[in-house]
């Protein structure tokens, strides 16, 4: 089974459109992180505004956590899309090229093409958000220092320095749990069709209208946001509450979880049964 | 040839919603066959073959490869063949090389880069071996097809298509290939083609097949073992010709006329008669060209006639 995980990584990093995730993470963060170095302090200023009127902030404010945390924010909503790339290209884009007959005329269950596959695909997604927390976090704090961190949701939270990592990796752990069922999504329709077009705009459309399903404010759509897996997404920033709700985010996790059991199951289900036509 | 059987098929049958596309299909290789699988386009062909290689699961019927049911033990009989399916498509990404030890990887056996270059070798391409296969032509692909149906030494070797796109020189070495691979190693030869007489060459039992049903199966010798045959026969008049034929015992043999000259079916030993019959009515013939190959068997079958 490993060596079956690592031929499908190698074929993953083989293709150039892998790379692509990389690279815009690559091209976008240096970019914000030199307009958080000319802006940053601005936004400080701005978000204690009310702050300095009655106390005295002295330290670094503007950090490398702080522009982690806000890269976090900003980019996050958008890897999804770097994700399904390639979760929708790794079943549809063996049917497209038509390699589907050489991989399953080898003496090998289909279960475990389709579960090596899948790791595989847990396993670029969880390298896409490592590169993004280096360039993001680690890069800022090179640059810009570590200090409190200074977070705004509905009232400003301050963290001292030594009580913001451990947050920084319950988030990019429960991010990679988000970013795993969009890579599950988008794995599942990869396995109903032949051409990795498909799975990648539909995963994309999917994610759109839950997204836009989940902000509409109407009293109607309450009673279906629970089951909107992009309800349970942005949970990462839970960790960055003065009080952390671990039941609510245990709620949420388990929710993705399943998610992400489910789709595997039903690829499965499919996969198992699909008549190889390409 | 052995008559211990390596493929037996029983009552197989392949519905895509509406269209039958295999219809209660009976067919047995044995041991050692080189196994000529012909028909005309569409008669269900590639969806026998792949669900013999477990590609396409059937609605009913059985599939029997080396005495074991293909259901219940696809990976131990998958261990034993080799097989091209249609195009030879690979990892365009990766070199030749790359996709041999990926696939011999994945095969899950242990595959020696000896194993790899002298397979690259047999099918000439030992000097491309590090080029990535987008790189290839289309012959060089199906070349790679066949060493990769090879690699890990397999009993049965399924052949869709194998010398399509090679020269001329490539389809006879491939044709070398086959038959080597059946005399000298005893493999068994499960062997699809459009080119009729691919299988009249190298094919020693066979099997024709149209609209997914068996039509006919067994030796190819006997098969085309008949004391007719078909002849063209080129004359210098041809209204002449038909006016007189048209009056004659020959008009039941005649068949018809097309670009290369008028179709007549005849015994062997007619062939003289009807030569002497034409000369005689001051038809002057140029050529008499009898044939009766395996194409005019295989378009008589399909047309619905009987050989």
């Amino acid at each position: 089974m490993i060596t079956l995980i690592i031929i499908e990584l190698e074929k993953i990093f083989r293709k150039w459109r892998t790379y692509i995730g990389f690279i815009a993470i690559g091209i976008l963060t240096p970019i914000v992180q030199i307009a958080l170095s000319y802006q940053g302090e601005k936004y400080v200023n701005f978000a204690t505004q009310s702050l300095r009127d009655s106390f005295l902030l002295t330290g670094n404010l503007f950090n490398g956590y702080l522009v982690g945390y806000l890269m976090l924010q900003s980019l996050f909503i958008h890897i999804p899309f770097l994700i399904v790339l390639v979760g929708g290209d790794l079943l549809a884009g063996e049917a497209t090229t038509g390699t589907y007959r050489l991989l399953l005329t080898r003496p090998i269950s289909r279960l475990k093409i389709l579960s090596a596959k899948y790791f595989a695909g847990i396993i670029y997604t969880v390298l896409l958000l490592c590169f993004l927390m280096f360039m993001s976090l680690v890069v800022s704090v090179i640059f810009f220092g570590s200090g409190e961190l200074i977070v705004v949701k509905g009232k400003i939270i301050i963290f001292a320095s030594d009580d913001v990592l451990w947050r920084f990796a319950l988030a990019y752990l429960y991010a990679a749990l988000s970013l795993t069922t969009v890579m599950g999504l988008s794995f599942l329709f990869s396995s109903l069709v032949e051409n990795a077009i498909g799975p990648i705009v539909a995963s994309m459309a999917v994610i759109i209208v839950f997204l836009i399903l989940s902000v509409l404010p109407f009293d109607l759509l309450e009673s279906i946001r629970p089951f909107l897996f992009t309800n349970h997404m942005n949970h990462w920033s839970s960790f960055f509450a003065d009080k952390v709700e671990y039941s609510e985010i245990l709620i949420s996790g388990s929710v993705l979880l399943l998610h992400i059991i489910g789709f595997y199951l039903i690829a499965l289900f499919l996969f198992i049964k699909k008549d190889i036509l390409s | 040839m052995s008559e211990e059987k390596i493929i037996e098929v029983h009552g197989l049958t392949k519905k895509f919603k509406d269209l039958t596309a295999v219809n209660n299909l009976e067919l047995n290789v044995y041991k050692g066959d080189v196994f000529g699988f012909l028909g005309p386009n569409g008669a269900g062909k590639s969806t026998t073959i792949r669900m013999l290689l477990s590609l396409i699961q059937p609605t009913s019927g059985e599939i029997r490869i080396f005495g074991k049911s293909l259901n219940s033990h696809r990976n131990e009989i998958l261990k034993n063949i080799g097989a091209i399916v249609e195009n030879p498509d690979f990892y365009l990404y990766l070199s030749a090389y790359k996709n041999l030890e990926i696939l011999g990887k994945i095969s899950g056996v242990q595959i020696s880069k000896k194993r790899i270059m002298e397979m690259l070798e047999l099918v000439g391409l030992e000097k491309r071996a590090n080029s990535k296969v987008k790189t290839y032509s289309h012959g060089m692909k199906q070349r790679l097809g066949i060493a990769q149906a090879l690699l890990h030494d397999p009993e049965l070797i399924i052949l869709d298509e194998p010398t399509t796109g090679l020269d001329p020189q490539g389809i006879k070495e491939i044709r070398e290939l086959i038959l080597l691979l059946s005399k000298e190693k005893g493999k068994t030869v499960f062997l699809s083609s459009h080119i009729l007489k691919e299988i009249e060459i190298i094919s020693n039992r066979m099997i024709i097949i149209n609209k997914g049903t068996t039509q006919i199966e067994g030796i190819v010798a006997d098969l085309l073992k008949s004391d007719t045959v078909l002849v063209t026969i080129q004359v210098d008049d041809y209204e002449k010709a038909l006016s007189i034929i048209s009056c004659s015992k020959w008009n039941d043999a005649f068949k018809k006329r097309d670009n290369s000259g008028l179709i007549f079916e005849l015994n062997k030993d007619e062939l003289h008669l009807i030569n002497r019959f034409l000369l005689e009515n001051e038809v002057a013939v140029s050529a008499l060209i009898p044939s009766r190959s395996l194409e005019d068997y295989f378009l008589k079958i399909t047309e619905g006639g009987s050989a």
